[in-house]
Formats: structure tokens, C-alpha cells, sequence
């Protein structure tokens, strides 16, 4: 008990005086899922709205397929993105292994199913009388996905707190193609990872304190927004 | 509305059948691409337990702290049970970093120890945790690098090597983790004056096998211990580069633990393995030890030919 005593007291000393290795990998896990989250919803915005109105024969399959993206483990987009990038692999030219690109395209492999899938849901709950609203005022196809995202936007932006939860604080992808350089690649996660290692409890805790509160804040603001929906 | 839901379901079914085929397909073709990581047969099973089953009251114990890449390394598989033969005894191996093996040992939780760290050792020894300090073996670390050699350190000596690939700016990949090796690493940079900094020195913070990996697919240069780099020498084209010298050796030693205080220590049985692992026909069997078809370990005490003759 005193061991996770004193490692916990050691830890909150470390955060509270904002030891620079903390701050390096706290700012990175952020600015890494922020790009990874952006491109996704840039791209899986427009898709899940398209989903969750369309009327085609394949698309409870294609619903589905998203949906079984959502439980994609990250160690499995790890290690395929580990063959896509390798020295071997078709991307290995690019040298991009062991970089931030490669770890914010495997968080967008991790976000895009998540976010598509939540909007769909999202938008394919609406009111069916906003479409019909929207088309008989004459809005175009952009007008009316504008009209969608807006109207959902509950759903719309659960969608994107819990694909940036879900990339913060994963593991597998970081670690596997970003390897925890430090200086480079190494984030909050992949820190934590290696200071238990280490036998560094205190530090991995210090760690582990600062990616939970990121966590926590993220889910807070879900939380806020989930209330809100209710009423 | 009741209606129209099960109507969906129905429609959604037969979606469900194709997508569980199609995720065989996929998970199948998948593994049929990797193999097996390559593992020698029994090794794992042998590594703690090599008497199980003939246990007899009579039989003492004795528990012994290596480091893990010793236990990994199989050396103990072939060595112990001679031991345990000829004393009609069990060794009991816990495998645990450095750090924390010695530290067993000067709790009194182990009564032997070996372990391949110099300085910590004499700590130990004059600490008064040990009653005896014999040296047993090395090893060797290794600066590997692209067989291309683009910074042209071959044959150089460690500490030139090093400085070469500073100087021409080369990725060189460190453990950065405090361990056995990232300390060698500090002190062969210590040697030549201090590591000067630039932009390809990278630091992994993981353990041998990552970090290998890492250099193998950044084509950068690092320092390894021989058996990691002799496990892995089939999945990586990095090639042992700079030439052999004193600054590379890895000594293991044994050291006895001080049984004052300890009511639980069996000095005695801790005493002949340190005999057994001097031993000229063990020393002879250490050196005849490969991992991969090669060397791995080199005896402290190295013997004539015609004693191997004899001890066998």
C-alpha cells in the first residue's frame, strides 16, 4: 500500500510542477488525435450522413461493416499499419515507420468507423420531416448535409469526443509504428508503457494521471452533451 | 410499426451469414501469411522446472537470481541439471532485471546469484551481502549496423566507430531505459569525451527486441548483446560491424549470499554451485554452448584441450 502511496505522491509532485517529458508527451497524444480525429470526421462526416439517409440494397451491410470497424482492436491496426509502412511494405519508400504520420494514420483508421457509424445513427434518427423540409425549401445536396450535421449535432459531436477518447489514449498503434521515440513519437501512452517497464511506477504513474484526465475531460464533455440530448 | 421492425430484421438476417464468411476469409488469409515465431522446443518448459516429477524429500533447494537474458539465453537449461545430478539437488531460477536480482540476493531471498553488472557487484560484495565473488563467464555486446555501412565504421574500435557515426550523422538507435546495455552504451560515449548530439540519435525506451527491429527498419546503427542479436539475426539485415575489443566484453559473475541474518540461506549448496560453475568441465561446457550455431558465452577460466579431454 505504501508503495502505491508514495508512487502516487511522487507522481502528483511531478505533474504539479509540469516536468517537461510530461508536457512533451501530453501536448503530443493531443495534437496527434487532434489530426487524426480531424482528418476522419472531414472524411467520415459526410459518409455517415450519406449512411444514415440513403436508400440502397447494400447499406445495412455497409452499416454493419462500420460498425464492426468501431471494435477494431489497436493492436491489429497496429501491426497492419507496421506492414504497410515497413521498409518491406508497399508505403516503405516513404520512411514514414517510426513518425508522427504513421501514428496519426492509424488513428484515423481508428476514428474513421467510429465517427461514420455515430453519425449515421445519428442522423438516421432525425425527424424524417427535416429532409423533406430541407428539400421542399430547395437545398441543394451540400445545404441539406449542412442541415443533417446540424440538426444531429449531438450525436454528430459524441461522435467525434469519443473517436478523440478512443485515439488519446490508445496504445497499440502508437507503440507499434510510432515506437515511442523519445522527442518524436513518444505520447502519454507509450510513456506510461515504458516507465512501468522501467520499474519507474512513480513516473508511469505521473503518466497515466495526466492521459486519465485528458480521458476524463473528454468523457465530461460527453457527458454534458448526453444530458442535454435527453431533455 | 410493430410489423414494419420484424419486416427489417428479417431483411437484415441473411446480411449476417456472408459478413461471418467474410471475416474467416479475411482472418484466415490473414495468418496464413505469418509464421511462427521460431522458438527451440522445450526451452520455456525447462527453464524453471527441470526435475519436476523425481522430487524427493531428501532433494534440497536451492534458489538462484539470473537476469533474464541469461535464463533466456538457455545456457541454464544445459547447465543445471548436471548440477542438480551431481548434488541431488533442485535449483529454483528466478529471473529478474539487474537490479532486482542482486536485490534478492541481499534480502536473503536467493542464495546464489549471477548476474553480469561489474561495479554493482563489488557494491555487493562490500556491502558484506556476499561471501564469495567468482567470475564465470562473458560476453560480448556488439555494434551492429546496414551491411552497406554508410557511416564506414568496420573494424574501427568501438569508441572510434561511434564517433564516426556522430560525425557523419547516421541514425544510431538507443535503449535509452537505463538498462545493462543502455548503460554500456553511456559509458563507451563517456570514453571518447561525451555523446555529441545531433538529429538521428534516437531513443526507443524499449527493450533489445523493439529497438533491433526499430534499427533494422530505420537502417540505423546500434548496440546490442550478442545472444538478443544472435535470436534475431534471421528476421533483421543488420550485420555486427565494429571490431572486438575489451570495451565489449560482458563478465558475469556469481556471487554467494552472506547467510548471517538470513536463517534460510543453504550456503553450503550455494558454495558447490559456485565450485560447479567454475569447474573445468563446465567451463568447457560453457564454451561449447550456441545459440544459432554460434558461441554465445566465453569461460572466465578458459581450459587446455587435453583438460577438456579429460573432463569428459
Amino acid at each position: 500500500m505504501d508503495y502505491l502511496l508514495e508512487g502516487l505522491a511522487d507522481a502528483c509532485r511531478a505533474i504539479v510542477r509540469l516536468d517537461p517529458a510530461i508536457r512533451a508527451a501530453a501536448w503530443r497524444s493531443i495534437w496527434i488525435s487532434t489530426l487524426a480525429v480531424t482528418a476522419s470526421s472531414v472524411l467520415g462526416l459526410p459518409l455517415g450522413c450519406w449512411l444514415g439517409r440513403a436508400t440502397f440494397r447494400a447499406r445495412p451491410f455497409v452499416v454493419l461493416l462500420f460498425r464492426a470497424g468501431m471494435a477494431f482492436p489497436t493492436v491489429f491496426l497496429g501491426i497492419i499499419c507496421f506492414g504497410v509502412f515497413a521498409r518491406r511494405g508497399p508505403l516503405g519508400p516513404l520512411d514514414l515507420l517510426y513518425t508522427p504520420a504513421a501514428v496519426v494514420t492509424g488513428e484515423f483508421l481508428l476514428a474513421f468507423p467510429i465517427i461514420v457509424s455515430l453519425t449515421q445513427g445519428a442522423v438516421a434518427a432525425l425527424d424524417p420531416r427535416v429532409a423533406e423540409t430541407a428539400w421542399t425549401l430547395g437545398a441543394n445536396l451540400w445545404q441539406r448535409a449542412l442541415t443533417y450535421v446540424s440538426e444531429a449535432r449531438t450525436g454528430v459531436t459524441l461522435a467525434v469526443l469519443v473517436a478523440f477518447s478512443r485515439c488519446v489514449t490508445e496504445l497499440g498503434i502508437a507503440m507499434m509504428v510510432g515506437g515511442n521515440i523519445r522527442g518524436r513519437t513518444r505520447t502519454l501512452a507509450t510513456a506510461t508503457a515504458m516507465e512501468t517497464g522501467k520499474g519507474e511506477f512513480a513516473e508511469g504513474l505521473a503518466m497515466g494521471l495526466v492521459l486519465l484526465t485528458i480521458a476524463l475531460v473528454v468523457m465530461a464533455l460527453i457527458g454534458c452533451l448526453s444530458r442535454e440530448d435527453r431533455l | 410499426m410493430v410489423h414494419n421492425r420484424w419486416r427489417r430484421i428479417a431483411v437484415d438476417r441473411p446480411i449476417v451469414a456472408p459478413i461471418v464468411v467474410l471475416w474467416s476469409i479475411v482472418v484466415t488469409s490473414l495468418c496464413g501469411g505469418c509464421r511462427p515465431a521460431d522458438v527451440s522446443p522445450g526451452r520455456e518448459s525447462n527453464a524453471t522446472s527441470p526435475t519436476v516429477g523425481d522430487d524427493s524429500p531428501s532433494r534440497q533447494v536451492l534458489r538462484l537470481a539470473v537476469t533474464t537474458s541469461t535464463r533466456d539465453s538457455g545456457l541454464l537449461d544445459a547447465l543445471l541439471p548436471v548440477f542438480e545430478r551431481q548434488a541431488n539437488a533442485r535449483v529454483d531460477v528466478i529471473a529478474a532485471g539487474t537490479g532486482k536480482a542482486l536485490k534478492l540476493g541481499s534480502s536473503g531471498d536467493v542464495d546464489i546469484v549471477l548476474v553480469h553488472a561489474r561495479a554493482a557487484e563489488d557494491e555487493f560484495m562490500a556491502a558484506g551481502h556476499g561471501v564469495r565473488r567468482e567470475d564465470v563467464m562473458y560476453n560480448t555486446f556488439e555494434i551492429v549496423g546496414p551491411s552497406s555501412d554508410p557511416a564506414g565504421v568496420a573494424r574501427l574500435t568501438p569508441q572510434e566507430a561511434l564517433q564516426r557515426i556522430a560525425d557523419t550523422g547516421h541514425r544510431f538507435v538507443s535503449r535509452g531505459d537505463e538498462s545493462g546495455t543502455h548503460q554500456r552504451e553511456l559509458q563507451l560515449w563517456r570514453a571518447g569525451g561525451s555523446r555529441p548530439a545531433w538529429d538521428s540519435y534516437l531513443e526507443s525506451g524499449q527493450g533489445m527486441g523493439p529497438t533491433l527491429i526499430m534499427a533494422d527498419q530505420m537502417q540505423a546503427y546500434l548496440l546490442t548483446d550478442r545472444g538478443t542479436y544472435l535470436a534475431m539475426r534471421d528476421k533483421i539485415d543488420l550485420v555486427p560491424l565494429v571490431a572486438q575489443t575489451d570495451d565489449l566484453k560482458n563478465p558475469y559473475g556469481v556471487l554467494v549470499v552472506n547467510p548471517d541474518g538470513s536463517p534460510g540461506i543453504n550456503e553450503r549448496l550455494a558454495q558447490r554451485l559456485a565450485d560447479f560453475f567454475i569447474a573445468p568441465a563446465t567451463q568447457a561446457m560453457i564454451g561449447r554452448f550456441q545459440v544459432a550455431g554460434e558461441p554465445l558465452f566465453y569461460p572466465a577460466h578458459p581450459i587446455s584441450a587435453v583438460a577438456v579431454g579429460d573432463d569428459r
